[in-house]
């Protein structure tokens, strides 16, 4: 395939859908499958097909819509008219409305004006709920492949560096490091085998950004991935998912056999002398394999633990290879950044964290979902502009950014800007995306317990201050808990919490503490409730009534 | 494709283990496809066993002390029988905020199962995940391979029941260790 069989697709597959009145778009991503919109789906065609509207109608699976928590959603007419937990009853009611116009019943319509719609700006999330993740031309007909075609029919490698490092992207999966530098770094590591991996290892409990971007929009991700094979050197990748991810996974191998089918992967691609092949390899529940070394580690075959660097991966990575690592949000906003320049993509966000991020709002507020914002934003409108506040009137209590490596940033900050550094300043860090929001009815010492016995049980055991001292964290957080700590223990565990996250080898263990941490700063108060008055102010946990009686049991 | 493999026979005469077979084959028998492979098994019979994990490290020509270390290390492998039926509570951050832990207790009540045991007759399996990636429809659980989100006590106990049959006083045959 060359550029004007691209081209071809794309106004063809365009062609075909304007010969529609009517486009009705039924989610298919995992949230909305879960609740049955795959039997929407066949109810709006049948239904479609008894009316005879065939010509003038189509149905079409799509990625996902974001209001994950309203499923399933359908949408038509570009999305003006929006409906929510659809049933199979629904279907004629639906069409009824798309087609003649006539009110839907009222607990089946959104407003499509909503704040949680309209407050996005979408680049990475731009075709989803958009194109049926299942066809590739639908993708092409989406300007798919075009940034691609571009980089290796009309950009030298360093080049396509150059737009990426102008662009200020910076990595996706939560630290934040600057992604043209790693770009240039295994540019400019030999001429030998170098290896580009995907991390799909999403295992930050809380947040589905990436699951959702590879069931909505799986060629984007490979385009971004061979964009950056063409750049760095290298004509082998690697896609690392989770095997929690079935249809992500599903989705992906459809993806790559039509990319090879098509001449979009494999070699001479293009009809140039550029060869990229993509393989999938599947985690198998381990936290710690979103950590770069740790991941090479599990596709060498072996156990995944992580080992010192340096060296980093981009000199000495995969099979000891110059090996290029970034996330799938980050691979995801190539292809955008070629299309429209690195200068353009500048212009969004804050001075030093650019562009846009994805978040899973989940937790104790209104709309639950998937949002896309631009940096610089702040976390009070992400809550309660697009996030819709607080239900049942509660007060809001705590955000967590950052899932087990993060913290939780309390009311008070509510209006600093999302940003990597202003996160990282009130003790708590951007992560992969995950957000969840906290109200009066969670205690901050069970929160600070659940991510220390996650860390705890998904410490490797490489390294002792990560896996003994993750341990006596939760131990002591456990005994706070259920009421039977005292002054020293607090002291204890202040202390721990500095020696961990200086001492650990990997991430895991470096930021294990981050939780505990930014609980203690904020919320002291509640440990010492459960501490110095046996109680637990939001009702969680049950900590023995009267002290002193328990430690006279004791 | 360069070939590794070192010609044993399997462990029984299963026809499934041809499965297994084509997925070292397709990996030209290289030891870097071991956890490939280890997925291709656990799908096939439902969970890794001695015999299978020894067959593997022969045939790669990988120790069976890291094909051991390799499958005991990552917890989406497991070398316990499942139920007929399982169900999958998940205890990520947004289900856990949710309450995650009221459905294992309702789940209790109604199986007497805890986390990670099956009952006596085999019907039904317990386990909690990390996170499902259901955020959105928290607090959620997987019955069956089935994702289901908004969980409430009663829906889990309803699920339970159902999957138990008749059987009301299930017993409980392997305590395993917490997923």
């Amino acid at each position: 395939m060359n550029q004007d069989d691209l081209a071809n697709i794309a106004v063809q597959t365009k062609q075909e859908e304007s010969r529609y009145d009517h486009v009705i778009k039924v989610c298919v991503a995992a949230g909305c499958l879960s609740a049955n919109s795959d039997q929407v789906k066949t109810q709006l065609e049948s239904e479609v097909k008894q009316r005879g509207l065939e010509s003038c109608c189509k149905v079409k699976g799509v990625g996902c819509m974001g209001l994950c928590a309203a499923g399933p959603l359908v949408a038509g007419e570009g999305n003006e008219k929006m409906f929510q937990n659809v049933t199979p009853a629904d279907a004629s009611a639906i069409l009824d409305s798309i087609v003649d116009n006539k009110p839907a019943p009222e607990n089946v319509v959104i407003d499509s004006h909503l704040d949680f719609f309209t407050g996005q700006k979408k680049i990475v999330l731009e075709n989803s709920g958009e194109i049926d993740p299942e066809r590739v031309e639908d993708y092409i007909a989406a300007d798919g492949y075009e940034a691609l075609f571009h980089c290796i029919t009309k950009l030298k490698p360093l080049g396509v560096v150059e737009q990426v490092t102008k662009s200020g992207l910076r990595g996706r999966g939560g630290a934040g490091f600057p992604t043209g530098l790693k770009w240039t770094t295994v540019y400019k590591a030999g001429t030998g085998q170098k290896y580009v991996i995907c991390n799909a290892d999403e295992g930050d409990p809380g947040a589905f950004m990436d699951r959702s971007v590879l069931e909505s929009d799986p060629h984007r991700v490979l385009e971004g991935m061979a964009i950056a094979g063409y750049a760095v050197g290298a004509n082998k990748g690697f896609i690392y998912c989770r095997a929690e991810y079935p249809l992500a996974v599903k989705r992906l191998r459809t993806a790559i056999r039509q990319a090879e089918s098509h001449g979009l992967l494999g070699n001479n691609i293009g009809e140039t002398h550029f060869d990229f092949k993509i393989e999938i390899r599947l985690g198998a529940g381990a936290f710690v394999c979103g950590e770069e070394t740790a991941l090479i580690a599990s596709i060498e075959g072996g156990r995944g633990t992580p080992r010192p660097r340096p060296p980093f991966p981009a000199q000495s990575g995969l099979w000891d290879c110059p090996t290029l690592i970034n996330n799938v949000e980050t691979f995801a906003n190539i292809p955008p950044i070629i299309r429209r320049g690195g200068e353009w993509y500048s212009t969004i966000g804050t001075e030093k964290s650019k562009g846009t991020k994805v978040f899973a709002l989940a937790g104790r507020v209104v709309n639950t979902g998937l949002i896309e914002v631009p940096m610089g934003i702040t976390l009070r409108e992400i809550i309660f502009k697009l996030g819709g506040g607080i239900p049942e009137g509660r007060r809001f209590k705590a955000v967590q950014s950052g899932g087990p490596s993060g913290g939780c940033v309390p009311e008070q900050y509510l209006d600093i800007p999302v940003d990597y550094d202003s996160l990282a300043s009130v003790g708590s860090i951007m992560g992969s995306g995950g957000m969840i929001v906290m109200d009066e009815t969670s205690c901050m010492v069970d929160v600070a317990k659940f991510f220390m016995d996650f860390c705890m049980s998904e410490s490797c055991g490489k390294c002792v201050p990560c896996r003994v001292g993750t341990t006596q964290m939760h131990n002591i957080l456990e005994r706070i808990s259920e009421g039977r700590a005292t002054q020293n223990d607090l002291e204890q565990l202040k202390e721990l919490t500095g020696m961990v996250k200086a001492a650990s080898l990997c991430g895991l263990g470096q930021t294990a503490p981050n939780p505990t941490l930014t609980t203690l700063r904020y919320f002291m108060d509640e440990y010492k409730a459960h501490i110095e008055e046996g109680r637990c102010p939001a009702g969680i946990c049950h900590p023995v009534k009267d002290k002193e009686e328990a430690e006279v049991g004791a | 494709m360069l070939t590794n493999a070192k010609v044993v026979s399997p462990p029984s005469d299963d026809k499934r283990w041809k499965i297994i077979d084509g997925t070292m084959r397709r990996h030209g028998h290289q030891p870097h496809s071991l956890i490939e492979v280890l997925h291709t098994m656990q799908e096939t019979f439902g969970f890794l066993t001695d015999d299978g994990l020894r067959y593997v490290a022969t045939s790669l020509r990988v120790p069976y002390s890291k094909v051991y270390g390799v499958a005991t290390f990552y917890h989406f492998f497991t070398m316990k029988p499942p139920g007929k039926h399982t169900c999958v509570v998940c205890t990520g951050t947004a289900c856990h905020i949710k309450g995650a832990n009221t459905l294992l207790a309702a789940v209790q009540e109604e199986s007497g199962l805890k986390a990670g045991e099956t009952t006596r007759d085999g019907s039904l399996s317990l386990l909690t995940a990390r996170c499902v990636g259901s955020c959105g429809l928290a607090p959620a659980a997987v019955f069956d391979g089935q994702v289901a989100g908004k969980i409430t006590t009663d829906s889990i106990k309803r699920r339970v029941r159902d999957f138990l049959g008749n059987e009301t006083d299930a017993e409980i045959l392997s305590v395993g260790e917490h997923q």
